[in-house]
């Protein structure tokens, strides 16, 4: 195929104009305003938690007061999740590469892909507008619970209104996922024979189509309660907050799996390049996506063990809690039985791989400490869960979005950044995230609350080697975004398949690729991962692959 | 139906064959669809929360309901489907004059029902049981009539909502009918999608009919 | 997978005819629901009463909406949209119908 197209026309170069990008209809033009607004927004929340981290190294006030502090976490949460986790993997990697793997040269409705776009923009700027126009910024938390989300001063509807556009967005974009990948398969490229990124992708996009509208009622509810009184959450008319929390958590579980399902499934595309082995039990990895996209639905109410619901319900939810780590479980021996015996390359994406697995392992084994009705009761609403989510969110998702950034960099801008400084990243970020958020496992274990201001004594020390890390993390966040800045204006080319891969967006498309992805769409007769096994069928080191040079 | 290409042209002025696909249209819209069950699916859940703690309130609330009018509403909006249907029917056939006759009653069958919810509404506010957090009788109502009557308005009015928007789309593909530039006989995906649309306003009245009035 | 002829399914199957007593029969149920209503069946009205409606909703998706002549994707689409809501319905159940 065509060698690195940087010096001819692709789709960056072909029309430098403002308007030619607001107007775009190309999907990979579109799934780079999205990466450039959505790593702003990242900068911006990252940045509140650092702050936060900073004021709970000293007892008392230390850089902020207490009110400002319920903002800051309110919307380190807001920001983070509906600006930058949710609309994530999905929205940039989804975009740009979700075509190409699939044979096809765009998604089934371009001008909608726009449109979700300009509703992501729409809520960002309501979200962001309420912060510095407010007068009192929201701090319910990003959960906004009721009552109090109902009788707080704040300002809670701009807020609630952004998240509600945000949603749109969600939902269209999942609507064009599974409409895309139903329809524009290239020739041959069957259901099963799709890369496990488009699984993750597919399983991922029916969650925001059917989970999302869940929690857009509930924002119309609590709206409607704060405006003109409608009182089905106000118990002094009759409502029931628990009910609030059923609403709340129908979406806002599911939503984890739209967090990680992308982030799984871009897990598998990367270790089949970097072991340069198939993936071991293929099917079973795209069964198990749509799996943990379905038994979501089963185990919401874990986030309400401790909300006065009935207890034979509680012991339902989690009992399906349980259920959920098994195809989970499930993923990570196939990724590891994957590496076992392939031929590692340990490039930086491979090393987020890695650090993945360790630290989402972590993650997903302190989410069944808390799935279980005894322990939970203790650490429900203590850092405990802090620690939890962030390990899974965090060093799960935002890992393997690193991951990607670094594996399809020079796919998508023919430049390559600096290999030993992306590693050097990577120890930055694997040391940091977990000097930060390991204390938090020991101090919630412990007692100390979440969302709270002020801590006893005994925790300081946690909260300070805390601190620490999240210095250091972000030192290691800020030398990925000079490493990339430095790439892309620099002169180092990337290959036309920087990394062997044989997945059609590296065999078949151009680096960077031109706005039409294929001169020719292909006709898919292999599968995904098609690398000659590096074991014969009795698990030996094959003789004759050995040696051959790829 | 045969796939027509059509050229398009995106923001590098290279042209992209892009073939249409009804079918796909078909079903990016039942997706649609279904963000829309599951949004008033959400209210549905809630009303059923709310019946199972509040029986005998949610029955005494009802009995302020109008019957007549609900069952009226009922009828038409079911006379509005077949409308609806009738007019793609007609569209395909090549029929434009009667594809645009029914399409116009469905929109007047919008009208006929609003027109009923206009004065259904304008009752309840007479006597006082509308959702105000400083004026009205509801807020002095038992607790389980006041949730009754706030689903009543939340999920009567939201629905009312998607009749007009409703109205709205229907009128709007009408006017590409007449002037036979994108809803022809050969390429009817938009009415057909705007149908489905029609359709699910139907089909969320056949189930807020009973539980909000046949409730005695 | 190509775009083959899903258009298949004929416009021509469900005439004028059809779709009349298909809404001949969605008024005669509305009408039933209606007089039925006024019988007091205690618990089983509610059932009753939405069994009726999911009557209705299945011939209006079918023939209306004309899901019964779609291809079979369409089917499998509300199949998996019923079976969530469904879910989610059921396990909202576990708490509301035991604890209240």
């Amino acid at each position: 195929m065509s060698t690195n197209s940087i010096g001819t026309v692709n789709y960056l170069n072909v029309d430098k104009s403002i308007w030619s990008w607001i107007y775009t209809t190309d999907h990979k033009r579109i799934a780079l305003m999205y990466l450039a607004a959505m790593m702003m927004f990242f900068l911006v929340g990252a940045g509140l938690g650092f702050i936060m981290r900073l004021e709970l190294m000293t007892p008392g006030k230390t850089v902020i007061d207490a009110q400002t502090y319920n903002s800051f976490f309110t919307l380190h949460g807001v920001i983070m999740i509906f600006l930058f986790i949710i609309p994530g993997i999905p929205a940039v990697f989804g975009n740009f590469f979700l075509p190409i793997q699939i044979g096809a040269e765009d998604v089934s409705f371009p001008r909608l892909n726009l449109l979700s776009f300009y509703l992501y923009v729409i809520g960002a700027c309501l979200a962001l507008y309420s912060i510095f126009f407010g007068k009192t910024i929201i701090d319910t938390g990003w959960t906004f619970y009721v009552p109090y989300s109902l009788t707080t001063g704040s300002d809670v509807m701009l807020p609630l209104i952004a998240a509600f556009v945000l949603g749109f967005s969600s939902i269209l974009t999942g609507l064009n996922f599974v409409t895309t990948i139903h329809r524009m398969r290239a020739p041959g490229m069957d259901f099963f024979k799709m890369p496990l990124f488009c699984w993750g992708l597919y399983a991922t996009a029916w969650i925001q189509v059917i989970a999302t509208p869940i929690i857009g009622i509930t924002i119309v509810l609590v709206l409607l309660e704060r405006t003109v009184g409608i009182g089905v959450f106000d118990p002094a008319k009759g409502g029931d907050p628990v009910l609030f929390q059923h609403m709340f958590w129908i979406y806002s579980h599911p939503a984890v799996y739209i967090m990680i399902l992308p982030a799984m499934g871009l897990v598998s595309d990367i270790i089949a390049t970097f072991a340069r082995r198939q993936i071991f039990g293929y099917s079973v990895m795209a069964i198990t996506s749509m799996s943990i996209a379905l038994i979501g639905y089963f185990v919401y109410a874990h986030h309400m063990f401790t909300s006065g619901m009935d207890d034979t319900a509680k012991i339902i939810f989690s009992f399906f809690t349980f259920l959920v780590g098994i195809p989970t479980g499930v993923k990570i021996f196939n990724w590891v039985a994957t590496m076992y015996k392939g031929s590692i390359d340990l490039k930086t994406p491979m090393l987020f791989v890695l650090a993945f697995i360790f630290i989402f392992s972590i993650g997903g084994l302190t989410g069944l400490v808390l799935g279980a009705l005894q322990t939970d009761i203790h650490l429900h609403d203590t850092y405990f869960v802090v620690a939890h989510f962030h390990y899974v969110m965090f060093g799960g998702t935002v890992f393997i979005f690193f991951a990607g950034l670094h594996y399809w960099f020079p796919k998508m801008f023919g430049k390559m950044y600096n290999e030993k400084v992306s590693k050097v990243v990577v120890a930055l970020m694997f040391v940091g995230f977990n000097t930060l958020y390991f204390p938090m496992f020991l101090m919630g274990y412990m007692g100390m609350p979440r969302r709270y201001y002020e801590s006893l004594p005994e925790y300081t020390t946690y909260h300070q080697v805390s601190a620490v890390g999240s210095w250091i993390l972000i030192l290691g966040i800020l030398l990925m975004v000079g490493n990339f800045l430095v790439a892309l204006n620099g002169k180092r080319m990337a290959k036309q398949n920087e990394w062997d891969s044989m997945t059609l967006e590296w065999t078949n498309a151009a680096t960077p690729p031109v706005t039409l992805n294929f001169d020719k769409i292909p006709t898919v007769t292999a599968g995904p991962y098609n690398y000659p096994d590096y074991s014969d069928s009795e698990g030996n080191p094959s003789l004759e692959i050995l040696g051959e040079k790829h | 139906m045969s796939h027509t290409a059509e050229h398009s042209h995106d923001a590098s002025h290279a042209e992209v064959h892009v073939h249409r696909d009804d079918f796909g249209s078909k079903l990016g819209m039942w997706l649609f669809l279904f963000t829309e069950v599951i949004l008033f699916g959400g209210l549905f859940l809630l009303y059923f929360s709310y019946r199972v703690k509040y029986s005998h309130d949610f029955h005494e609330g009802a009995m302020e309901l109008d019957l007549v009018k609900g069952t009226m509403n009922t009828a038409i909006l079911l006379t509005s489907s077949l409308t609806m249907a009738l007019s793609i029917l007609f569209l395909t056939k090549g029929n434009k004059k009667w594809s645009l006759i029914h399409l116009a009653v469905t929109i007047l069958c919008g009208f006929g029902f609003l027109i009923n919810k206009y004065f259904e509404y304008g009752h309840k506010i007479e006597l006082g049981i509308y959702p105000s957090k400083t004026s009205g009788e509801l807020m002095n109502m038992p607790e389980g009539q006041q949730v009754f009557f706030g689903l009543y308005w939340a999920m009567t009015g939201l629905h009312s909502f998607h009749v007009i928007v409703g109205m709205i789309l229907l009128s709007y593909f009408g006017v590409q009918i007449i002037k036979q530039t994108k809803v022809t006989q050969e390429n009817y995906a938009r009415l057909e999608n705007g149908g489905l649309y029609w359709h699910l306003v139907d089909l969320i009245w056949i189930f807020l009919f009973p539980l909000f009035y046949l409730l005695h | 997978m190509s775009h083959g002829n899903e258009h298949a399914e004929e416009h021509h199957s469900v005439g004028l005819g059809t779709y009349s007593i298909v809404w001949f029969a969605l008024l005669a149920l509305t009408a039933i629901t209606v007089a039925v209503a006024g019988i007091n069946l205690g618990d089983y009205t509610l059932f009753i009463a939405m069994l009726v409606a999911s009557i209705k909703a299945m011939i209006v998706i079918n023939v209306f909406m004309h899901v019964k002549f779609d291809n079979v994707v369409v089917k499998w689409f509300l199949a998996v949209c019923g079976i969530i809501f469904a879910i989610m319905f059921i396990f909202l159940a576990f708490d509301v119908l035991l604890r209240y």
